[in-house]
């Protein structure tokens, strides 16, 4: 048994042992799993996938005289941005779009443009313009606000992606005529293609299936820069069906994250359009896992092929609640090109890019190797499967006059 | 020698009505594909066709010369549908989109290859593209 604090002590010393998530498969088929869990220190893991339920928050100081936001309006690139919040504190989120985008008036709609790319322009140093209009107070008179803003003049500019590295994720399916476009992208009609979105082997909760070590206050690699998680993520569901060895097979945890936006890098959060449906962020998670035990140590092991997913049809059973599935399918077989379902080889194609999260964990490695990143204990721990924490459905109660 | 290209073709106002490609057929003995074909209310181009055009090498370059001395202006195809190397991100969306083919994914590396000469320029994966990385021009 080893403690954070011992592998910190390594990792100071520039003496840790890391290997990435998918290093790990082979050194263990090589040492077996106790060997490897005595020498590897930290197992590090990546996903770079398009995550809806992000956003930054900002503060953008005073200006002269002072205005008061919050119960006013506030544009960015004309993107609609949310001040409720005092004076100069903005939200913007990721799907926001302009209040003249077209959406799917005609459909399906482009969606160039919209929060996950004024993200990605901040991050990258570029100037954003903003438009606001506030009502007037005697302590903040103002009432209109154009200016433009860049990234090096905000207070605090923070990335907070209240859901994101879903652990697992459904597999998108069309089996009605017309071709459909949905978050899981582009699928044509009469299971012409399937789409998957997920690291697989690589993803960060699916090598800590059971939150050992993953948890409130875990340090990670974000966008780029360093961030931590800070909470569950909406919609974390640990009560899903599971493998014998805990993997979930259906899309299960999630996490809640927070960082620092000016040490991030643009090449990790990727203002990013899906045809139809709408605009989103594309984000880099790295998280690194500590070798505490053999278990843990097992559980970094797990390969594409001994992780399920099923696959869901986006044409009917998803749009209207219906709980039916296609088929359950694991990720060697959707990464091999085709899947069998129904009969049909159907061909796969993914949203997820597993040469970036490969960088990531490459990354993290290499910067735990060098000593710039220590590890940190978890604060409280993500709800497990006992928790009672699941996904409830809306329960709509109608209104009565 | 056997040679299979895609060309666009600009056919300026006073060529739309004439039959330049059944001379394409009838004198140089090229077999063509129409991909794409077009006519637009430009002053200054009225005419669009992408082609696929088959034949000897000799005879595809004679073919080539009648055209531009006809007027015609040619590029190849895959010249005009790019990929944007930076905002690619190798994520694999545009693999099963594409008609032809012109997307693979590496099996070991996992990156998206773009084969340019199988592109027909159908425009499917420009907007498909997530990070839009995929950039049409004609």
């Amino acid at each position: 048994m080893k403690t954070i604090a011992e592998i910190n002590e390594k990792i100071k010393q520039g003496k840790a042992v890391v290997v990435t998530a998918e290093e790990i498969i082979d050194l263990v088929k090589e040492k077996g799993v106790s060997r490897a869990a005595q020498e590897v220190d930290v197992v590090t893991t990546g996903t770079f996938g398009p995550m809806c339920s992000s956003g930054i928050y900002f503060n953008i100081g005073h200006s002269q005289p002072r205005i008061k936001l919050g119960g006013g309006r506030a544009y960015l690139n004309d993107v609609l941005a949310y001040p409720g919040l005092a004076a100069v504190d903005i939200f913007l989120g990721a799907n926001a779009l302009a209040d003249d985008d077209p959406r799917n008036r005609v459909h399906p709609g482009d969606f160039n443009y919209g929060g996950g790319h004024v993200i990605e322009e901040l991050v990258a140093g570029k100037d954003v313009r903003l438009t606001a209009t506030a009502y007037g107070t005697d302590c903040y008179p103002r009432k209109r606000l154009e200016t433009w803003l860049n990234i090096k003049d905000l207070n605090e500019a923070v990335l907070f992606n209240v859901r994101n590295a879903y652990q697992n994720y459904n597999v998108a399916a069309n089996l009605s005529d017309k071709t459909i476009y949905t978050y899981m992208g582009v699928l044509k009609p009469r299971l012409g293609n399937v789409n998957y979105c997920s690291a697989g082997q690589l993803s960060p909760l699916l090598n800590d299936p059971h939150y050992r070590t993953i948890g409130i206050g875990t340090r990670i690699f974000l966008g780029g820069g360093i961030g931590y998680v800070a909470w569950q993520g909406t919609q974390h569901n640990p009560n899903v069906p599971r493998t014998e060895a805990g993997v979930p097979k259906r899309g299960a945890g999630t996490l809640a994250v927070i960082g620092d936006l000016k040490q991030m890098s643009p090449r990790w959060l990727v203002g990013t359009s899906m045809y139809g449906y709408g605009v989103t962020l594309t984000v880099g998670v790295g998280v690194p896992i500590p070798i505490l035990d053999e278990e843990i140590l097992r559980s970094t092991t797990v390969t594409d092929e001994e992780i399920y997913a099923a696959v869901v049809d986006y044409s009917d059973a998803y749009p209207n609640r219906k709980p039916d599935i296609i088929a359950e399918v694991n990720y060697a077989q959707l990464k091999s090109g085709t899947v069998r379902l129904q009969g049909k080889k159907v061909p796969t194609g993914s949203l997820s890019s597993y040469p970036r999260a490969v960088e990531i964990a490459e990354i993290l490695k290499g910067w735990i190797r060098r000593g710039e990143f220590l590890l940190t204990e978890l604060v409280a721990p993500l709800p497990g499967a006992e928790s009672g924490v699941t996904f409830k459905p809306l329960k709509e109660r109608t209104l009565e006059i | 020698m056997e040679v299979s290209k895609r060309v666009v073709l600009h056919f300026p106002r006073r060529l739309v009505e004439q039959p330049v490609i059944y001379r394409l057929v009838k004198d140089y003995n090229l077999e063509f594909n129409i991909l794409r074909a077009s006519i637009t209310a430009e002053p200054e181009e009225e005419g669009l066709l992408v082609l696929q055009l088959k034949g000897e090498q000799e005879e595809y370059d004679k073919g080539v010369k009648f055209l531009l001395k006809s007027g015609v202006k040619i590029q190849s195809l895959s010249q005009d549908v790019t990929r944007n190397e930076v905002r690619c991100t190798n994520c694999g969306a545009c693999v099963t989109l594409c008609p032809p083919g012109a997307f693979e994914l590496d099996p070991k590396t996992r990156q998206v290859k773009f084969d340019h000469e199988k592109c027909v320029a159908c425009g499917l994966c420009i907007k498909a593209c997530p990070p839009r990385a995929m950039e049409v021009h004609f």
